[in-house]
């Protein structure tokens, strides 16, 4: 298995750590409540087909990336930078 | 029998080689089969159930009889092919499951009781009495299973794993192998052509078919001649492809040393894992048995492989050999035996409307009805349109068609198609992407279509990498369509197997379709068919054929089994190889490790690193006396302790504080400059993560300290956090824990001696102070921290300069009557003052636990502080961290379980456990710490301990974690 | 039809032609008291459980493959009652109790062979870890032994000692623990349920689950709609997907398991091995081959397969433990989809769907726990009140922080 990070390149999956869901990113406030959070850390649609998710290049550039990818064929259709994201929309 | 004039073994090169015990010849160039065969031994091996006398089938990795013990003169490998196995001056190999010879074997009875052995018998029998199952049954099963011998030794064997990166990978060197790598080749392209045996050519070797007119081998070479002599171009023989993995990935299988006496310079075998960017399979097909009754006997093969051993090895496998077959291809069979002067009885052939001319007696619409011959096929009988018949012969030749080796478009859980034509399976189209097939493994069973498929594919993969490839001239060859008509089992008396090594039969495949095990999965399962070493490579199709035909389905839907990876068995050594003793895990030194061991230290595993234990001095017997003694020099004067281990993490930015508030429970925006903080870290879910110190060294620059268990895990945690929460703040954050080695100075003469080593005095500096220094001129920095309970420091300076600072802190030490201390005294130290380590926070205790839920801040959210909040994580229920103070000098472990006095002791009532134990010479007694249900409420209560393993039942008293200097006057001495 | 050793002797001399099916093939009814949704391990023994000690008689089993085609046919058979956690410990502890138990119960050789399980360790802190799981175990009532490293070498000759990376500083022996033949649970449980009148329905997947007013009314199905009055939702890797068809979103993450087989050896391997350090543990088959797995290829998968990191990794870790098995070629790999928790621990409880029950979160560790599962999902189902071993295992625990975390990695599903 290959991820291509957008810094690095096309690399081995050895290289990468994976954490989860990019449910992960949306962290709720301090007092959103307790199904918040349950819905943050535990719950998920854990779905057949394609997810996005969070990988870390552990052994690159310490980057994480979310990954958008087939979880019944494994295929990789592509792969960001999670700290673009919110770079990003603080510009906008 | 060895056949003049045939075949390409080297005739100048004789080699001896043994089996069984007996010496044999062969030639440089045979495999143990051939060689065997052409010295007429037929008995090979044993079958896995019945013990069946078995000889070779076939002549490649798919054999399922000729299973080897070689013997090497360390060790020995088991279940090695006999088919595979280059002969080798020396080598030594044993037939296995037998005893106690392959001629005579005693297990041999089982065959005689198969009756009571069908599919799955064993599910309806040994039950009772239930404990004869463990004591008698289940051992009777297990000496009679299995196939060869492990040693049991350490395999000493040099094994390697290696990368390789392509354009385009050709998997298999048959027409259609060798026409696609050399259309990619000159194109320019990157190219790896791996190919399973020892030679390219694939069944161009075997069947010697025309190319242009001469001899197929011409062309092989000359092809072979300019792969070989370009450099875009790896040729890879012996090379097995063994999956297909995601995203281009290959698993392949090199045997580098295995044909060989074993040499220094060579490894035993290669495991390869092969990115290519496409990749071509061109791995053929597998000839099929037919199952008719007693078709198992020695002498008895596939008709291919008699080809194979006729053109390749010079060897007939028999002085009379006769062929049975359901299509064309076995006529070649017959025909090149007789072209060499074997004599071929007859050729018999299912279809009766097939050709009868041939140089022999042909019958048609005919079938092998019986066969004889205890340890090797003496005869015959038949039966076609005009009756029955008897023939005497030593060697069956049978067909029962071919099947594309679909195996690796299956390993991405593609499935292949059903193709009437061929009656075979063919590979479904884009089942592994990036890999086109060609030539037989997609059906194609011409010479020249494989040719022109294989150069097509290669074309059509490199278009989609962007590479030009033109056709490249190839050679004329034959294009006679193949003819078959589907035969996959011959009804009778005997009992006809499908699968050889299993010992699966048609009987057993029907019986599971009787007993309701319809699905072939259920089949396969139920009989064991295609579950032996060879994987029914050569029976699955069959079997399921007769499956199909028990339960009144077709092939199509009946379906088959999945085939997985590894396509042929691959060795544990080579796939784990780099694995052994200390390659298993990267080895971490500090820059005092020589130091240490200079003292005969004896060094620990702590996070991949290694720490010093204790350092024993001379008279000292048991680690005990050391650990004591160096407990008592930091209480008394002053110890040294490598403290680099620790995970260090500089952080930096405007927004530094502000990161740090959120990802400590407590503040730290707050912290002076040149102050140093405890910080306690939380996962998301509110438990404990880690616990450590930060120190701020300039209004934007902190430095954070993890434990050494969980630095690289708190990195990825900071790294998360901030890409994902805050990464538009102004924040940097890099580990630096290899870049500076850090000592721990600790006792009531730090001071001192750290005066001794600074190149100018410590001035004020106190408790949880930190700042720049130098030694030796060299700049450091200065930390007031402690975590023995004494007046500590530690003193970090670039690690370069570590091994000298440590050396020289422990001289000076020494000359005040203190020294190094290690893991051990250490961690008395830290439970004489109540700190905690990993043994206390281990992923399931909240700041509660600990006592430290006012370090949540009330003022602010941080990491971990809704989830830490949740009913579950406070209250009485929860066990917190205890001292548990025993009466006595008793043996005392962490493990052992609380329990209120009085109460009977069990599950439910367990009240807690002992994570930490010391004897702690200063109060001269073995103090714990431990959780205790509501335990901070408990304190002074006298609570019973009890450790079954070690068979211990104690009393201690609760107390307060922290025992020694409770109000911390001697921190800040 | 009952099985015997006699009747194997008798079938034999008469050709073996009297042997009947194993179980019927019904077509579905139109309505059960109680449907199960997933005929594997769990889901088998629920039903069997139902019928025998509920008396429920009109149950269905819906199995969109063939029966025991998922994990229980796909895992590495260890069967161990070793936990540490109230919760877990009664559980697992009954589970064994009902394996000793279970070729009796079904007439049917499932090959529980308890050899022992030695779970090794390499410094004082997993020694003193294992100490409390085993202490624990006692006071369960189960058995444990903590072994030094000369025990380990009585019993486990062939380690590498003298590797010094992971030095092999003992390990805890639960001689009650052990493996079993996976396939002939499934298929034992399957034929001791059709005996007591469960219709078992192969190739019937369940596409849709009907509920009115709260309370659950039936389930579509590839082959149609069947109404229920109780549906239990047992279908490990796949339990977010049903789940999902209630509505329902579950503190579940399916990720791919590997494991691994040699080719037939003679008898080397006498005991169950697991070394925690290198997420390594092995047997040896009845029929020889080495059975063997490591850690989770730990990215979320529902492929069924893995890839070459986690299959080297395990390779090297055996290597580096017991050295004698590198000459055993690898004959097949394969991997399963592994339902994995936040806390590593299974969920059997009802939903906020009337009739609705759910039983998932089996992690790694499910096979074991095939007869308790079953056993107390049928009570829940029975009686609407969870079974005294099982009544931690509740759904809402993440939420409350109630957990059950053995292994102590926190919240992260693959961590487990
Ligand atoms: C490689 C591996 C090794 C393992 N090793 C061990 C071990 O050593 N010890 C141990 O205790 N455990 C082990 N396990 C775990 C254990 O196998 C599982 O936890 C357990 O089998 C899961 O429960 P089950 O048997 O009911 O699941 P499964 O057998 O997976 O049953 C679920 C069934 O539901 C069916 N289904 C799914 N969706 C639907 C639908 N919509 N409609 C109808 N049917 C549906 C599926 O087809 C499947 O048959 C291992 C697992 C794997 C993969
Ligand atoms: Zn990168």
């Amino acid at each position: 298995m290959r991820l291509t990070c957008p810094l690095c390149g096309p690399r081995d999956r050895r290289e990468f750590y994976y954490y989860g869901s990019e449910d992960y990113l949306q962290r709720p406030g301090p007092d959103a409540g307790p199904e918040a959070w349950d819905d943050h850390l535990h719950l998920r649609d854990n779905i057949a087909g394609e997810v996005r998710d969070l990988w870390y290049h552990e052994t690159g550039c310490s980057q994480w990336l979310i990954v958008t990818r087939n979880t019944v064929t494994h295929e990789i259709l592509s792969t960001e930078l999670v700290a673009d994201r919110k770079k990003k929309g603080v510009r906008a | 029998m060895r056949i003049l004039g045939k075949g390409q073994i080297d005739r100048n090169r004789p080699i001896s080689f043994r089996f069984d015990g007996k010496t044999y010849q062969g030639y440089q160039g045979d495999t143990v089969a051939s060689a065997l065969l052409a010295n007429d031994v037929r008995l090979m091996g044993r079958s896995f159930k019945y013990h069946r006398p078995r000889g070779v089938l076939t002549a490649g990795s798919e054999e399922p009889n000729a299973l080897l013990e070689v013997i090497g003169a360390t060790n020995q490998t088991p279940n090695v092919r006999a088919t595979m196995q280059e002969v080798f001056e020396g080598l030594n190999t044993q037939s296995q499951n037998r005893f106690p010879s392959l001629a005579f074997d005693a297990l041999g009875v089982n065959d005689v009781f198969s009756r009571f052995l069908s599919a799955g018998f064993y599910y309806k029998t040994f039950m009772w009495p239930r404990a004869f199952w463990e004591k008698l049954y289940e051992p009777m099963i297990r000496r009679a299973a299995g196939l060869g011998r492990l040693s049991g030794k350490h395999d000493e064997g040099h094994y390697e794993k290696a990368y390789a990166f392509c354009d385009l990978l050709v998997i298999g060197s048959g027409p259609a192998g060798l026409a696609a790598a050399l259309t990619a080749a000159r194109a320019g392209a990157d190219v790896i052509l791996a190919e399973e045996d020892r030679e390219l050519g694939g069944r161009l070797l075997a069947d010697e078919p025309e190319l242009d007119g001469a001899p197929a081998r011409d062309w092989v070479a000359t092809v072979e001649a300019e792969l070989r002599g370009l450099p875009n171009v790896r040729v890879m023989t012996r090379t097995t492809v063994t999956g297909a993995y995601d995203n281009g990935t290959f698993g392949a299988l090199e045997r580098v040393g295995l044909h060989t006496p074993a040499r220094a310079d060579l490894p035993r075998e290669c495991f390869w894992r092969i990115v290519a960017k496409r990749a071509v399979l061109a791995a053929g097909a597998l000839e099929r048995p037919i199952a008719f009754p007693m078709n198992d006997r020695p002498g008895i093969m596939m008709a291919g492989a008699v080809r194979s051993y006729l053109n390749r090895w010079g060897v007939t496998a028999g002085k009379r050999v006769t062929v049975f077959a359901n299509n064309d291809g076995a006529r070649q069979t017959a025909r090149q035996l007789m072209a060499a002067g074997v004599e071929v009885a007859a050729i018999l052939d299912s279809r009766e409307d097939a050709s009868a001319i041939e140089d022999c007696p042909v019958y048609l619409g005919a079938r092998v009805t019986d066969t004889s011959g205890r340890l090797g096929l003496r005869a015959i009988s038949g039966s076609h349109v005009g009756g029955d018949f008897q023939i005497e012969t030593d060697c069956l030749a049978m067909s029962g068609g071919w099947n594309p080796t679909v195996h690796l478009t299956c390993h991405l859980n593609g499935r292949p198609r059903w193709n009437a034509d061929i009656a075979a399976f063919v590979p479904s189209e884009g089942a592994v992407p990036g890999l086109s097939v060609a030539g037989a493994a997609n059906g194609d069973f011409t010479t020249h279509g494989c040719l022109a498929a294989g150069q097509a594919a290669a074309i059509a993969a490199l278009a989609e990498i962007g590479v030009t490839a033109a056709a490249v001239p190839l050679p004329r060859a034959e294009g006679v369509p193949y003819a078959i008509q589907p035969l996959w089992l011959v009804e009778g008396k005997g009992r006809a197997w499908l699968d050889f090594a299993n010992d699966v039969t048609t009987k057993d495949v029907k019986l599971s379709a009787q007993e309701g095990f319809t699905s072939v999965e259920h089949m396969k399962r139920y009989t064991t068919q295609g579950m032996a070493p060879d994987q029914g490579k050569s029976s699955n199709v069959a079997a399921l054929a007769v499956l199909a035909d028990a339960t009144g389905r077709g092939i199509p839907e009946t379906g088959t089994t999945t085939y997985r990876p590894p396509f042929t068995p691959v060795s544990i050594a080579s796939m784990g190889a780099g694995g052994r003793a200390e390659g298993f895990a990267p080895q971490r030194f500090t820059t005092s490790d020589q130091a240490s061991r200079d003292r005969h230290a004896p060094m620990i595993e702590a996070g991949l690193w290694y720490r010093p234990s204790y350092f024993p001095k001379p008279g000292e017997k048991t680690w005990r006396e050391s650990c004591d003694r160096e407990v008592n020099m930091v209480r008394s004067a002053v110890g040294v302790s490598d403290v680099s281990t620790l995970g260090k993490i500089d952080i930096q930015g405007k927004d530094a504080a502000r990161f740090l508030d959120l990802v400590y429970t407590n503040t730290f925006s707050t912290l002076p400059v040149s102050r140093v903080r405890y910080g306690l870290m939380l996962r998301e879910d509110g438990l404990v993560l880690d616990d450590g110190t930060t120190a701020r060294l300039g209004e934007n620059h902190y430095l954070m300290t993890t434990t050494t268990a969980a630095a690289g895990l708190v990195m990825r945690h900071l790294d998360f956090i901030h890409q994902t929460h805050c990464a538009d703040w102004d924040l940097r954050l890099i580990s630096v824990t290899e870049s500076w080695a850090q000592f721990a100075v600790a006792g009531p003469k730090a001071r001192a001696l750290l005066n001794a080593v600074l190149d100018a005095p410590l001035g004020d500096f106190p408790f949880m102070a930190c700042g720049e220094t130098q030694v030796g001129g060299v700049k450091g920095r200065l930390f007031r921290i402690s975590f023995s309970g004494e007046e500590g420091y530690e003193v970090a300076v670039p690690s370069r300069y570590g091994e000298s600072l440590f050396r020289d802190l422990v001289a000076k030490a020494e000359a005040m009557g203190g020294g190094p201390y290690g893991m051990e005294a250490l961690n008395v130290l830290r439970i004489e003052k109540g700190f905690i380590t990993h043994a206390e926070i281990h992923g399931r205790t909240t700041a509660f636990d600990i006592g430290m839920e006012k370090m949540v801040s009330a003022k602010k959210d941080c990491i971990g502080k809704a989830m830490a909040a949740r009913p579950g994580m406070v209250g009485e229920e929860r066990e917190q961290l205890v001292g548990l103070k025993l009466s006595q000098e008793t043996k005392a472990f962490g493990g052992a379980h609380l329990f209120t006095q009085g109460e009977a002791v069990g599950r439910e009532a367990s009240q807690g456990y002992v994570t930490s134990v010391c004897w702690s010479p200063m109060f001269g007694a073995m103090l714990a710490m431990g959780f205790l249900k509501n335990g901070r409420a408990r304190h002074g209560e006298k609570i019973r301990i009890v450790d079954h393993l070690r068979d211990l039942d104690l009393i201690a008293e609760v107390c307060d974690p922290v025992f020694h200097d409770p109000k911390g006057e001697k921190l800040r001495a | 039809m009952r099985y015997s050793g006699w009747k194997v002797i008798t079938q034999g001399l008469l050709g073996n032609k009297g042997w009947t099916p194993a179980w019927r093939d019904p077509a579905p009814k139109a309505e059960y008291d109680a449907i199960i949704i997933g005929g594997g391990g769990h889901g088998l023994s629920t039903a069997y459980y139902l019928a025998k000690n509920h008396g429920l008689r009109n149950i269905a089993v819906l199995e969109k493959g063939y029966l025991g085609g998922g994990n229980v046919g796909r895992n590495t058979t260890i069967v161990r009652a070793n936990y540490f956690l109230k919760g877990n410990s009664e559980f697992y502890s009954h589970s064994l109790k009902l394996w000793e138990g279970l070729e009796a119960e079904l007439n049917y050789n499932v090959m529980h062979s308890q050899r022992g399980l030695i779970n090794l360790f390499h410094s004082d802190g997993q020694r003193d870890a294992f100490a409390r799981r085993g202490n624990m175990m006692i006071n369960q009532g189960d058995d444990a032994i903590l072994l030094d490293r000369e025990g380990v070498r009585e019993h486990l000759p062939y380690l590498d000692f003298e590797q010094t990376r992971f030095p092999i500083y003992g390990g805890l022996l639960h001689p009650r623990g052990g493996s079993a033949r996976h396939d002939a649970v499934a298929w034992g449980y399957a034929r001791g349920a059709d005996r007591l009148g469960v219709d078992l329905i192969q190739n019937c997947e369940v596409t849709g689950i009907d509920v009115e007013g709260g309370k659950v009314v039936g389930v579509q199905t590839s082959r149609g709609a069947i109404k229920a009055k109780k549906v239990g939702i047992v279908v490990a890797g796949r339990s977010s997907q049903v789940a999902a068809m209630a509505g329902m979103r579950l503190p579940i993450e399916s990720h791919i398991l590997q494991a691994f087989v040699t080719e037939g050896l003679k008898p080397v391997i006498h005991h169950v091995v697991s070394f925690g350090m290198g997420h390594f543990y092995i047997s040896q088959s009845d029929k020889g081959g080495l059975v063997f797995g490591g850690d989770l290829d730990f990215y979320a998968s529902y492929a069924a397969r893995g890839n070459l990191p986690m299959v080297e990794h395990v390779m090297e870790a055996g290597m580096t433990l017991m050295p004698m098995i590198g000459r055993a070629k690898v004959l097949r790999s394969w991997g399963g989809i592994m339902d994995m928790s936040p806390d590593g621990s299974p969920i059997i409880d009802k939903t906020h769907i009337d009739g609705l029950y759910l039983d998932c979160g089996w992690n790694y560790g499910g096979f074991k726990a095939v007869p308790a599962s079953g056993w107390c999902m049928a009570h829940l189902m029975a009686t609407d009140t969870p079974h005294e071993v099982a009544r931690r295992f509740r759904l809402d625990r993440f939420r409350t922080g109630h957990l059950l975390d053995e292994e102590g990695t926190g919240s992260q599903h693959n961590l487990h």
